[in-house]
């Protein structure tokens, strides 16, 4: 019961004194399964910050347990779904996903680790989104999903566990260049009532106290991710209207031309660190 | 295709006598009925997962009663004396009647 | 005095507390009281017999991990929510094919408030154990 153990350890420290305010020890190592993940990486030069973070670093020991052990990973409840959903025909073609790729585990193996990823056929960066609804009208001839449908979440989590552990690395240059700067510019902007930009917390202010949460550096690596708060898993995107919201900004919407460049802006920030998809966050 | 979906953690092989852990998550929103409709304003009627039963070859070894305060996608872990080979059968109840069910054998070894 | 709208917000919450606040946790204890009796069936249950593991500070109150343990031939242990608009949280069922008694469970809380656990001891008594846990109102982004 490794529950019970992150639960004593709490308490342990509060009654020796410990000021954390619930905060996990941050040298903590991230291992799942007996995988070691990379929730600490230097970052690349060309970055603002020297050390990059995984968001599991900066929750309390009972939330970073959740993560550790894939059957008490809750957001595994919805990978059970989309093992169905793979196997599962769909629309006009009859076809299910397992038809055309077979295994998930070999096909679609590092695919989440480059996402937002360029399309040919549409000549713009496509998020796993996009590429799954692309899939289904195209391919399968099927209703393409709405994006924070069950199945949708699922289905990103599946496709996005196969590639846990792996390094994320957008491409960053070429025709994604150019949407790579507008997702800066977003990052940079300050918007809303309360006039901040993603960086103030960010960058700026990340392992500090913003009332009771402990900001983190808005990595995206261990998304969808199943937040307690939401009590499922959730999308980049929707975590991104929920931050625009909290500064009392206009969000922009899920699969907008400007979520995707944020998200490209955002996933290269966490470059080198490991895709831990489905993670666990507060 | 139902979108709730029962998980168990159950050892494939035991020892008679030893005693296994069993983990179990059903994902279900566990609506309470105490939140309301953000576009009506509405209470959003209550529907929950009341009742959870694991039985062994017919037997029940443990059940728990269940209400609006036990969190979505229900997580419930408890242990059991291996009593030798069989069946242990998992069963939730939802409040509009459906029992969602789930069954694991294990042997001796 | 000249009311602007900080000392008006703080006029307004001292009134709401000195009449509300009492009001509301005698309520909520009769309605605790009330679910420890429907349980042991009028007994007064003694302190103790029962662990209830939480932690100090919940980082969500609406996944809290706990857990509860307690003798062996412990028939049942319930758990309240003492803060919570109803108390009641779940109620676990042993039985001679039980392994420990001890089981685990993820729960929602409203506010920072008391968890209960009463237990229906081997003997026929009841044991109880109460804990605080800290709910911290955080949680930024939708």
């Amino acid at each position: 019961m490794r529950g019970t153990v992150a639960i004593l350890g709490a308490s342990a420290l509060a009654i020796a004194g410990f000021a954390g305010f619930g905060i996990a020890d941050e040298e903590a190592e991230l291992v799942v399964e007996g995988e070691t993940l990379v929730s600490r990486v230097a970052a690349p030069e060309w970055h603002p910050l020297d050390q990059l973070m995984s968001g599991w670093v900066f929750r309390s020991d009972e939330t970073q347990a959740l993560q550790l052990d894939d059957f008490e990973n809750p957001g595994f409840a919805a990978i059970t779904l989309a093992e169905e959903v793979w196997e599962t025909a769909a629309g006009t073609s009859g076809k299910s996903c397992a038809d055309c790729h077979g295994d998930a585990g070999e096909a679609m193996k590092g695919l989440r680790a480059q996402m937002p990823k360029w399309s040919e056929t549409a000549g713009e960066p496509w998020t796993l989104e996009d590429w799954i609804n692309w899939s289904r009208t195209e391919h399968q001839g099927a209703e393409a999903w709405k994006w924070e449908s069950d199945e949708m979440l699922a289905m990103t989590a599946f496709i996005g566990l196969q590639s846990r552990g792996m390094p994320v690395n957008v491409q960053i240059d070429g025709p994604m260049e150019e949407w790579w700067e507008r997702g800066k510019e977003l990052y940079y902007t300050r918007v809303g009532q309360l006039d901040l930009a993603c960086y103030h917390c960010h960058e700026g202010n990340y392992g500090n106290m913003i009332r009771a949460d402990h900001l983190s550096q808005g990595q995206v690596n261990g998304f969808p991710v199943y937040r307690l708060k939401w009590g499922k898993l959730g999308s980049i995107h929707r975590r991104f209207k929920g931050c625009m919201e909290n500064i009392r900004a206009v969000p922009y919407k899920r699969g907008s031309d400007e979520f995707t460049a944020l998200e490209l802006y955002v996933a290269s920030r966490g470059m080198g660190l490991s895709v831990e998809t489905p993670s666990v966050r507060n | 295709m139902s979108n709730v979906k029962p998980r168990v953690k159950v050892p494939k092989k035991a020892e008679v006598g030893e005693i296994i852990t069993i983990k179990t998550l059903i994902s279900h929103p566990m609506e309470s009925g105490q939140r309301k409709d953000r576009s009506t304003g509405e209470l959003i009627p209550r529907k929950i997962i009341n009742r959870f039963t694991a039985s062994f070859n017919g037997e029940t070894v443990f059940w728990t009663e269940l209400e609006p305060a036990v969190s979505s996608n229900p997580y419930i872990e408890f242990s059991v004396k291996f009593p030798g080979e069989g069946t242990f059968r998992f069963e939730w109840v939802d409040d509009d009647g459906t029992v969602y069910d789930l069954e694991k054998d294990v042997k001796v070894g | 005095m000249q009311l602007n709208r900080r000392s008006f917000g703080l006029l307004a919450a001292a009134a709401a507390g000195a009449t509300a606040l009492p009001r509301a946790a005698f309520a909520d204890e009769a309605l605790v009281k009330e679910a420890i009796m429907a349980f042991t069936g009028g007994v007064e249950p003694t302190e103790g017999g029962v662990t209830l593991g939480a932690p100090e500070i919940a980082e969500n109150g609406n996944t809290v991990p706990i857990e509860v343990s307690a003798g062996d031939g412990t028939e049942a242990i319930m758990i309240l929510a003492a803060g919570n608009p109803n108390p009641g949280v779940a109620t676990f069922h042993f039985t001679k094919l039980s392994g420990e008694i001890a089981a685990t469970t993820r729960i929602r809380l409203a506010k920072t408030q008391d968890v209960i656990a009463v237990a229906r001891l081997g003997d026929g008594s009841f044991g109880m154990t109460r804990r605080e846990v800290k709910v911290t109102i955080g949680g930024c982004g939708g």
